[in-house]
């Protein structure tokens, strides 16, 4: 077996060339989408170009970037998760309402949880949804595209149910009661930086390293990749799918509550819609809608170039309909491009 | 090692009538990978020509080119004495040529009628004449002398049956050309023997035929031209009269194997696997496909299990492993009960199954070769919350040697190996984990000698350790190899066991198969 060895090393050493830059450029393609977005827009308007602009744009890339990186959790084990948008929704709304104290009728007193504990019970709200629609998909094995259809509708529905329809906007909360700080989320900056920006950087390493680094990341590309092969090496993926939509529901939690924060208000139909522009900055960054594959660089960098694209087309005036033509032109561009890259690996398996 | 070129190997252009298909100087490089490097390839009209070569030699990736699958890099194909570009399958087809992969290439949610007449539907005055089609099915698997409903689902399929299905789907294209790159590699003894009455059928139809197999003795019984790649070189070629099963060896691997003999001068331990009463249920039909099952393997000892398709092998296997429950019965490994253990608990117990099918049960197909191979001890290089990279690229090294998968590197992509280094992964992954009871369904599907023997070779060694192994085959052959015991199943039954010392026609006898000549 020597020679062979040999032989796989001269190989290894032949030419490549224009083969890998032509890879360079299909591999970082979210990388340079984002700079010609940001030359262009700059050529386009002055404003563009701007630190106040680029904070501004990145606070919302913040509430896409969570939604982006638990959809991903959720399409590398080959499902997707259709209900992000309304539990973004129906966990600002349920923050709001504690923020506005919860009456015990019983003892006749009126709690107010400080924000900490609002914070933290809007997470394990999130979580439920999300361990909901894991439930239904690993257990009683109903679709995950149909599962967390049901979720969108339901939640949705709970949040409308729970305010009427209405939007809280007093989330300010009250020094007399302890609970006052939740602005503090969405306005206040940490060495410059929007504390929501600050959120998705920590939430993206956190899951970065738990997808390059830990078993747990190692089973969920396996569960996406092949499932019947990975139980059979011993991979718990009916545990690992449910793991990834709490996972998710969490993420969209927390967007939640920093969007609210951000706009000081918490409204039922918040984030209408926002699942698709998740989806959509995942399939920009790369992965494959198969599962198995992705990264949450990728998707970082989809939720970047969706939302600077988004925010550019506002700026330059451009109309809201011809928005909507630009935003679905890229999403089909980048899934072209994604079955290039992958129908070469395809070709060779 | 010096390379023999006989003089009979082809060159220029083909002027002899009796050539349909040549290829010439075909070369083809994956990236930096050379799979084929200058080639010139004859196929004979009526004749059975049989291409041998080690894993990875560029057997697959040759017939790839001939039937319109992947394009050479260059080089030419000469259809009747005229060039000619291949470029889709389809294309091929229009030519006359067809292939019998070695992966199959089922959609494995439709029926077996609809698998076969997939792509050219024959059309009826509503719409598909599904009648039809239905009745052609019925007679192809006639043909095959095959039990198969042509309304089943694919995937309710055992391998074998399905490997029959594509088959039958290449047979019912009616090509002048016919390939199958390694078509027997699930099918048990007899069912060979048919395939083989159809193949010398084609021939006096005219038909000209590529086979590829690893098993060299089966393929020998058809053969009319020997080809022999090595590493993308054609190295040797000569027509049946002129050569023998040590001539095929000797320009393959360059010496001559044999499977080895049972691992002796240990001591037996006590029973690592016992099965009491183990009955499995059936999958597709009613009744039970392991049927009051009583195994008792010692640590150290080596048992084949040898039987028919259906004989209940895989199933058995599946339910020790914790795939499939049995409904009645005792699994105790090292005398502990572990029925009611998942299958990551039984692998942590030392447990542990390489299933039959590769593709299905075996790979990740999205992970590279090394996660492939790490996937399954991912718990011995973890510490806390974070794997240990060190320690991975370890494992990994260790076991690409071990196993001898050959690959470009521990990152390449694990679709880009052969067919047997694929299988060689599978089986390195679940030796990774250390385990004390091993089970191998058909662990040689695919593998080429040299490898066959290195993995007996390693099994044995593991045994001698301690290890109890069983593994299963449908090749008489490989019973004799190193297992102390034979065992041969029936019906989900132990019809009969075996020694050593027992012969070839005893174990087929015992397992209901009719004598092969
Ligand atoms: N798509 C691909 N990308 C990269 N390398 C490839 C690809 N396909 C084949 N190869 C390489 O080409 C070589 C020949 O492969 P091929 O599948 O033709 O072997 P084979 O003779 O059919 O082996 P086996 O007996 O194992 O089926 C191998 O080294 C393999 O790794
Ligand atoms: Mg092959």
């Amino acid at each position: 077996m020597s020679n062979t060895s040999a032989v796989t090393g001269a190989r290894k050493s032949g030419g490549k060339g224009s083969f890998s830059l032509i890879q360079l450029l299909l591999e970082g393609r979210a990388f340079f989408a984002l700079i010609a977005i940001i030359v262009i827009f700059s050529f386009l308007s002055p404003n563009y170009f701007k630190l106040s602009n680029f904070l501004t744009m990145s606070n919302h890339v913040a509430i896409y970037g969570l939604l982006a990186i638990g959809m991903l959790l959720v399409i590398l084990t080959g499902g997707i998760d259709l209900s992000v948008g309304s539990v973004l929704g129906l966990c600002g709304v349920f923050a709001g309402f504690l923020m506005q104290g919860i009456e015990i009728p019983a003892a006749g007193v009126i709690l107010y949880p400080p924000v900490w504990a609002v914070v933290v019970l809007t997470m394990a709200l999130g979580a439920f949804v999300g361990f909901v629609n894991g439930a239904l998909v690993a257990w009683f094995k109903v679709p995950a595209f149909v599962a967390t259809l049901g979720s969108l509708y339901v939640a949705r529905g709970v949040a409308l149910l729970m305010t009427n329809g209405l939007t809280f906007n007093n989330l300010a909360g009250d020094p007399a009661l302890g609970n006052t700080g939740f602005d503090w989320l969405g306005f206040n900056r940490l060495f410059g930086v929007p504390i929501g920006v600050i959120v998705l950087a920590v939430v993206a390493l956190l899951t970065g390293l738990t997808l390059m680094r830990s078993s747990f990341g190692r089973w969920l590309y396996a569960a996406g990749g092949n499932p019947r092969a990975a139980e059979l090496s011993g991979v718990p993926v009916k545990r690992v799918q449910i793991s990834v939509y709490v996972l998710s529901g969490i993420c969209a939690a927390i967007a939640g509550i920093v969007l609210s924060s951000q706009l000081t208000s918490a409204g039922p139909t918040a984030g209408t819609t926002y699942e698709l522009t998740a989806i959509a900055a995942v399939v920009v960054g790369g992965a494959s809608l198969m599962g198995g594959r992705g990264t949450v660089n990728g998707t970082l960098l989809g939720a970047f170039v969706i939302g600077f694209l988004a925010d550019g087309l506002v700026i330059i005036g451009i109309s809201s309909y011809w928005q909507t033509v630009f935003t679905g032109a890229v999403i089909v561009l980048a899934v072209m491009l994604n079955s290039i890259q992958y129908g070469g690996q395809g070709k060779r398996s | 090692m010096t390379t023999q070129v006989t003089d009979e190997t082809p060159h220029g252009i083909p002027d002899d009538p009796e050539i349909v298909l040549a290829a010439r100087n075909v070369a083809k490089s994956f990236g930096a990978v050379q799979a084929l490097k200058g080639v010139n390839f004859d196929i004979r009209r009526g004749q059975v020509t049989t291409l041998f070569g080690e894993n990875g030699a560029g057997k697959s990736t040759l017939m790839k080119i001939l039937s319109g699958v992947q394009r050479p890099t260059t080089g030419e194909l000469i259809l009747e004495g005229r060039p000619v570009e291949i470029n889709t399958t389809v294309e091929a087809r229009d030519l006359g040529i067809s292939i019998i992969h070695q992966e199959l290439s089922l959609a494995p949610n439709m029926n077996v009628r609809d698998n076969i007449f997939m792509g050219r539907e024959i059309r009826g005055p509503g719409g598909v004449n599904f009648a039809e089609e239905e009745r052609q099915t019925r007679a192809l698997m006639k043909e095959l002398e095959e039990d198969i409903d042509p309304l089943t689902k694919v995937e309710d399929l055992r391998l074998g049956q399905q490997q029959i299905v594509e088959i039958a789907r290449a047979l019912s294209v009616n090509s002048r050309i016919l390939i199958m790159d390694e078509p027997t590699s699930a099918l048990s003894a007899s069912e060979v023997e048919v395939l083989f009455k159809v193949i010398n059928d084609l021939k006096t139809k005219g038909v000209s035929l590529v086979y590829i197999s690893h098993h060299l003795e089966e393929a020998l019984t058809i053969t009319d031209h020997a080809v022999v790649l090595r590493d993308g070189v054609m190295t040797a070629y000569a027509p049946r009269n002129e050569i023998d099963l040590e001539w095929i060896v000797r320009n393959m691997v360059g010496e001559n194997f044999d499977l080895g003999s049972p691992p002796t001068g240990h001591e037996m331990g006590a029973p690592a696997l016992e099965l009491k009463g183990l009955t499995v249920p059936a999958t597709a039909s009613a009744g039970n496909a392991v049927d009051g099952l009583d195994l008792t393997v010692r640590a150290g000892e080596v048992v084949c299990i040898y039987g028919l398709m259906g004989a209940g092998r895989t199933e058995t296997m599946e339910c020790v492993a914790g795939r499939l429950n049995a409904t009645k019965g005792e699994i105790l490994l090292h005398g502990q009960e572990v029925s009611h253990l998942s299958i990551a608990e039984r692998i942590a117990a030392g447990l542990v199954l390489v299933p039959e099918d590769r593709q299905r049960d075996g790979l990740v197909q999205t992970m590279t070769v090394g996660r492939n191979l790490s996937l399954a001890s991912i718990g011995n290089f973890t510490k806390g919350f974070l794997t240990n990279l060190r320690a991975e690229a370890g494992i990994i090294d260790r076991s690409i040697r071990e196993v001898t998968v050959k690959t470009d590197g521990p990152g390449a992509a694990i679709g880009s190996l052969s067919g047997g280094n694929q299988q060689k992964v599978v089986i390195g992954k679940m030796l990774a984990t250390k385990p004390s009871v091993i089970l191998l369904d058909e662990p040689s599907r695919g593998i080429d000698i040299g490898a066959k023997a290195e993995v007996f070779r390693i099994l044995a060694d593991h045994a001698k350790d301690g290890m109890a192994v069983v593994y299963s085959t449908s090749e008489v052959g490989e019973c004799l190899a190193i297992a102390h015991r034979i065992i041969v199943m029936r019906r989900g039954k132990i019809a009969a066991e075996f020694t050593h010392d027992v012969t070839k026609e005893a174990i087929m006898a015992a397992s209901g198969e009719s004598l092969v000549a």
